[in-house]
């Protein structure tokens, strides 16, 4: 009972944390409402689900680099997948739908949303817990339950869905077309009851943060990691019940014989597009605001600067996901909608690239001038910025509906959501990982097969998806099974060689960071308080931070990042710690039982 | 309790950012996402009717308008007879809620029962949610919106009312008095929600 909170005002709200000592086995590691240790929990699950998203990709890249050759190891899969290891046409549909699922659904959304909004919210804004504790261990065991339904859609007769992740009807409405039932229909129940697990971590993490922030932070204090987390959940909030009123549409399609989206019985097939993609714009904020975040975080860190304009980032956070509901007509410019209302949504479109340009300018303002300190993280965070602009810039292609005529489903909108989900998102988490990984489990993670894994993957990643947009404005269409089914491609076959082959190492050197992180969970160098000097209210908690995480309330002084002070002999100035000489108010605690503000200095020692 | 947003120092308790405690506050952001997912049902009915419109049959060939429109009545009582319960709970009169929440399992049940009486005679009529089997005026697209709209409804409703029962049940035990009073407000917070969106279903489905 050491570090737990007081709970005298709280009888009414039904405050979390009253009950603070250590709890047995199996409420610590599986069903905890800790949410160091749900985060902790959605790592180890969307990690496993980001290895198996990505041995999916390489069988994808096989059969694009080396088509109608036996895939190595392709013979232990059953005759229906790969009949003598040849990848068949309907495995590979397979392959290309649920590498999009699981990437998306069970690998990034979860990695950002789940383990930094778990992990970060309390700790970034003072709380001992969330506002549900309870509610959020079951956004995590509905997560759990959607995965493994998801997985067993390969196991049934006719296998997983192959209608994309996007699932356009009238192809997914019917199983006639792909010759997918069962598997399908698995597919919208675990997106349904992966729906849920979103809503209740939204509900948890909204009323957190409007609710538990400690004395002294403001809404203008608070770091950009929760005001991007905050913004995230609320487009989760409204955008996931969207999907889920489409899926249960197309599932009532599929089993009680309804005619939502199938023409026959004057059903719209269109309509699936927009219900879809109202939700799906906004989802694609839901991928990278997050890691928007992580990187201003940690930019403004391995800098040693304040973030260059603050409340601009706020803002352009908030607009980009305010603009994001009225723009999803841009991935329907081919579907034969209106031209009119076509033109509108370019417009909508382009004024994104507004919000988003401020993001970046304040990105390199950051940096500009500042005593970079190059650890992994930082390069993680620079890398994102600067494939993140890659991939703005190719938006900007698609987003123009005539250049979108040429290059509609083609390679080059592979490439382009691969430099935003992957040369983004991805690298987004690994700096979040690498930063926070003190925090997570109390150690650092080697820092020398860290710049390895980082160059590995930089170049690697570069090789990969770069030429894509080559293929693509050649004329390569999206989730082609065999290029050569086209003469005017099979020149490009070199190039899809190559690709594959990039691939294939880039790959390898994820199993770097896959070893780096297990093995520095045992015997990493073990972590101070605040191995990276940072301002933030999770660095004055030792590391790990301990259940409850604070001795009562932190108080908060300033804004998170106050680097390089004048005046100051350190380079920081944590949010925690009172001003000098006591002139700015009476002292915490002065009047009340509250223990005295937090310490900068680690507590926890050792041996 | 204090907004405190220009306070730096001095309290023991957190930052607030509206006057609402966490589990009323929670239900109100749930409610939000609660909207959308009848936008989006409601959002394609509207779509799918305006781009078939022959498909739908006038108010009353179909549809019972009058069962329904008492139906909306008994929800319209429910609600009342929530407020009811919440308003005794504020009271602390015990005997009040425990009556007026028991009134409200009776009311939400009676409509969920009117609600099934009424599914089984349409599907006797031949209006299913089928398309191969459809066999009542109009085109197949309105039985498909029909039961979807309707029935995801009444799944809100009766969810609501096991809620209910169980709020009761704490309530028998002693749960709540005029401080704790967070299950009763964000329950009625849903019902009364329940009842909004039964209202919109009502107008739009049956009498337009």
């Amino acid at each position: 009972m050491s570090a737990h909170v007081k709970a005298t005002d709280f009888e009414v709200t039904g405050f979390a944390g009253e009950e603070h000592d250590s709890p047995g086995f199996i409420r610590t590691y599986i069903f905890s409402t800790d949410h160091k240790m749900i985060a902790k929990q959605f790592l180890v699950m969307s990690l496993v689900f980001l290895l198996l998203g990505g041995i999916m990709a390489l069988i994808i890249r096989w059969q694009l680099g080396f088509p109608g050759q036996p895939l190595p190891g392709g013979t232990m899969l059953p005759e229906t997948m790969a009949p003598g290891g040849i990848i068949l046409p309907e495995f590979y549909n397979s392959m290309l739908t649920m590498h999009g699922t699981f990437m998306i659904f069970f690998a990034v959304m979860p990695l950002l949303v789940g383990v930094f909004g778990n992990l970060l919210i309390p700790l970034q804004i003072g709380a001992p817990d969330m506002a549900f504790p309870k509610l959020n261990a079951l956004s995590f065991w509905l997560a759990v339950p959607a995965g493994f339904i998801m997985l067993a859609s390969f196991l049934v007769e006719g296998g997983a869905a192959g209608a994309g992740w996007t699932a356009y009807a009238p192809l997914s409405a019917s199983g006639e077309y792909t010759g997918v039932y069962l598997g399908q229909q698995l597919w919208l129940l675990s997106l349904f009851i992966l729906g849920f697990s979103s809503i209740t971590g939204a509900v948890n993490y909204i009323t957190t943060v409007i609710n538990l922030r400690a004395p002294g932070m403001t809404w203008f204090r608070l770091p950009l990691t929760v005001w991007a987390l905050f913004v995230t959940a609320i487009l989760a909030l409204l955008a996931m019940p969207i999907l889920a009123g489409a899926l249960i549409l197309l599932l009532s399609d599929q089993t009680i014989g309804t005619t939502f989206f199938l023409p026959e019985h004057g059903g719209e097939p269109l309509l699936w597009q927009h219900l879809f993609w109202f939700f799906g714009h906004p989802e694609v904020y839901i991928l990278i605001l997050p890691a928007f975040g992580i990187v201003s975080e940690v930019l403004a860190n391995g800098a040693r600067k304040p973030i260059f304009g603050y409340h601009a980032m706020v803002l352009a956070i908030i607009a980009i996901a305010f603009l994001g509901w009225v723009v999803w007509g841009h991935h329907m410019f081919m579907s034969g909608m209106n031209p009119m209302l076509g033109t509108t949504f370019m417009v909508s479109t382009l004024v994104i690239a507004v919000p988003s340009a401020i993001k970046v300018f304040n990105w390199l303002g950051t940096l500009w001038r500042g005593s970079i300190h190059f650890t992994v993280p930082f390069l993680h965070a620079a890398a994102f910025v600067s494939l993140f602009i890659i991939g703005g810039l190719s938006g900007i292609f698609m987003a123009s509906a005539p250049v979108d005529i040429q290059i509609h489903d083609t390679y080059f909108i592979v490439a382009h959501l691969h430099y935003v989900l992957f040369g983004g998102s991805l690298f987004g988490i690994f700096a979040g990982i690498i930063y926070w990984y003190p925090k997570l489990f109390g150690r650092m993670m080697n820092s020398t097969w860290g710049y390895i894994h980082f160059a590995g993957t930089f170049i690697f990643y570069n090789l990969a998806f770069f030429p894509m947009h080559n293929l693509g404005l050649k004329g390569m269409m999206r989730r082609l099974y065999d290029p050569h089914q086209y003469e005017f491609l099979a020149p490009l076959q070199g190039l899809n060689t190559f690709i594959s082959q990039a691939v294939f190492v880039l790959f390898a050197f994820q199993l770097i960071f896959a070893v780096n992180f297990l093995y520095s969970m045992w015997r990493g160098k073990k972590a101070e308080a605040n191995p990276w000097h940072a301002n933030s209210l999770e660095w004055s908690t030792p590391s790990p931070p301990p259940h409850g995480n604070f001795q009562g309330w932190p108080t908060v002084y300033r804004g998170a990042y106050e680097y390089s002070v004048p005046d100051r002999d350190d380079d920081y100035h944590p949010q925690w710690e009172p001003p000098a000489g006591g002139a700015a108010g009476p002292s915490p605690g002065s009047s009340h039982a509250s223990p005295a503000p937090y310490s900068p200095a680690p507590e926890r020692r050792e041996s | 309790m204090s907004h405190a947003a220009t306070m730096p120092m001095g309290h023991d308790r957190p930052e607030r950012g509206f006057d609402a405690y966490n589990a009323k506050l929670g239900m109100w952001v749930f409610l939000l996402s609660e909207i959308m997912f009848f936008t989006s049902l409601i959002g394609a009915y509207v779509i799918l009717r305006f781009a078939h419109p022959d498909a739908f049959a006038q108010p009353g060939v179909v549809l019972n308008v009058p069962l329904t429109a008492v139906n909306t009545f008994v929800l319209i009582c429910s609600s009342v007879t929530m407020v009811k319960a919440f308003a005794a709970l504020e009271q602390d009169d015990q005997k009040g809620l425990k009556l007026w929440l028991l009134a409200t399992i009776v009311l939400g049940a009676a409509f969920v029962g009117v609600q099934a009486y009424e599914y089984y005679h349409l599907v006797h009529d031949g209006f299913v949610p089928n398309a191969a089997a459809y066999a009542a005026p109009g085109g197949a697209i309105y039985g498909s919106t029909f039961y979807l709209m309707t029935g995801f409804h009444g799944l809100h409703v009766s969810i609501g009312v096991l809620c209910l029962i169980w709020i009761l049940w704490k309530s028998n035990r002693g749960a709540f008095h005029s401080k704790r009073v967070a299950g009763v407000e964000a329950m009625g917070l849903y019902w009364h929600f329940v009842d909004l969106v039964w209202i919109v279903l009502f107008t739009i489905v049956y009498l337009i």
